[in-house]
């Protein structure tokens, strides 16, 4: 079925079954192996991509619902030679041991940070009708859909924190 | 995944035209229930009918102080609205302590209602379960059950539907609108959409096939607080042991039967002057265990009060 996707901003064709997820597509047919598979599930977040902008389990979504969508990988995040000050914190705060999760955890975390910033609240917003107070209670909540295997969730924190600055 | 074929809704109309001519057809919009059960073979959907992108998503203001929810605003959104926020916030509440913000960015409203259970045997094909393979059995009933049904369960089964919005909708006396094959609109409460398992937990819903949820339209709210309190075995993103929604004298009950549980027997004892302890009592005269769950009938006798008096903005 043909479907086409605008992947890191370069339009995409394709011709899929039906079956491929969003996830096999970008990286089985497109080859961008960033994203990765963990559960296939939607429980440890390690395929997540933002779709639109917004995060997303690319294992839980079929390519063929995404036809003239815009879906960002980690590819299209930073590159080596160029790296995302989320990936340079990441680095720089030793936020992963075997890094499987990582590339899921980067574009959760940026789209994350978004969400805070359009006060979407979570269920550490005590109030609903302020601005949300960004504590690492609420941060560690929002990325609760984000499993690190290696538990590196403190230095995770400390990551996004340096990004997000300190609560206000 | 076995083999389907798909299509993208134009219109409302003709996503459930297209749903009543095409046999084992489903509907799609997050998907983010039904992919999941459909790689595990659970569901086997012949055709999708992806009603995702249809002009439903809008949250709008009602004549009489209500809002009208499309049904495929996503949970992210709904979870977000201001007004919902300050008028409905056990709405709100409900909804962020449900799934991943991944997941609440996919759900939509009307996918959210029609999850399924996330019990284990349901889950497990190699196991007997009446509500996926009709007359196989419960295997749930002499076995591990801890995250059973302690009310209206049958013995076909003591699955419990899994949402946390729809049990905030049920205190809060929302309407569902739906569209049918023939072209007519219907709305109906909430506590009319979902059935008790009796002798056929495979139909789950009253919906008639090819029904499609439109909307959720919530009632202006009603007088006094307003709370929902989930107790799990993990601080965030996993499912409930029971979990309660407190709107003014309205108490609805989640992860603890086939559908949301309305307490009525609570709610009339509060009415006529019983303490929180004492109307949660009532309402557990007519709960059942099955061994490894009965200890959700304690959690519920501790839990409803606390959040009775933390709606009423005593200390809980």
């Amino acid at each position: 079925m043909r479907t086409t996707i605008i992947v890191n901003g370069e339009a995409r064709a394709l011709d899929v079954d039906p079956r491929t997820t969003l996830l096999d597509a970008l990286r089985e047919t497109l080859g961008l192996t960033g994203s990765k598979k963990g559960c296939d599930h939607g429980q440890c977040g390690a395929c997540t991509v933002l779709v639109n902008g917004v995060r997303i389990n690319s294992c839980l979504s079929l390519a063929v619902m995404h036809d003239g969508d815009a879906v960002t990988t980690i590819e299209g995040i930073g590159t080596v030679e160029k790296l995302h000050p989320m990936q340079v914190a990441f680095l720089t705060e030793d936020a992963f041991q075997c890094g499987y999760c990582t590339p899921g955890q980067i574009c959760s975390a940026l789209a994350m940070l978004q969400e805070v910033a359009d006060n979407w609240p979570s269920q550490e917003t005590t109030d609903l009708t302020g601005p949300i107070a960004f504590t690492d209670d609420e941060l560690r909540e929002r990325m609760s859909g984000n499993i690190c295997r290696c538990s590196a969730y403190p230095q995770i924190v400390a990551a996004i924190r340096s990004v997000a600055g300190e609560p206000a | 995944m076995r083999p389907f074929t798909y299509e993208r809704a134009e219109s409302a109309q003709g996503a459930v035209k297209a749903a009543a001519e095409i046999a084992n057809a489903k509907f799609i919009a997050g998907g983010t229930n039904l992919l999941d059960l459909m790689k595990l073979e659970i569901e086997h959907p012949a055709h999708l009918i992806d009603v995702g992108r249809l002009p439903l998503a809008q949250v709008e203001d009602m004549p009489d102080g209500g809002l009208r929810i499309g049904a495929m605003t996503t949970n992210s959104h709904v979870a977000a609205d201001a007004r919902i926020r300050s008028r409905w916030p056990v709405l709100t509440q409900a909804i962020v302590a449900g799934g991943s913000g991944q997941l609440r960015n996919k759900a939509t409203t009307g996918g959210n209602l029609l999850q399924r259970t996330r019990c284990a045997y349901f889950y497990d094909t190699a196991k007997p379960c009446n509500k996926r393979r009709p007359g196989s059995g419960c295997g749930a009933l002499e076995g591990l059950n801890r995250n059973s049904a302690i009310f209206g369960a049958s013995h076909a089964c003591i699955a419990t539907h899994p949402s946390d919005m729809a049990v905030a909708l049920a205190a809060l006396g929302a309407t569902v609108e739906t569209l049918s094959p023939s072209g007519a609109a219907r709305a109906f409460p909430i506590l009319e959409l979902h059935r008790l398992p009796g002798e056929t937990p495979d139909v789950e819903t009253h919906l008639i096939p090819g029904e499609l949820i439109t909307a959720v339209v919530l009632p202006p709210p009603p007088e006094g607080g307003q709370v929902y309190r989930k107790v799990r075995d993990r601080a965030s993103y996993a499912a409930g042991l029971a979990s309660v929604a407190v709107a003014g004298g309205n108490i609805a009950l989640g992860a603890v039967a086939h559908k949301p549980w309305r307490a009525a027997d609570a709610e009339a004892a509060l009415a006529s002057g019983a303490s929180p302890a004492e109307a949660i009592a009532v309402e557990l005269n007519q709960a059942s265990e099955n061994g490894r769950n009965g200890f959700k009938i304690n959690l519920v006798r501790r839990l409803v009060p606390a959040a009775i008096d933390q709606a009423n903005g005593r200390s809980a």
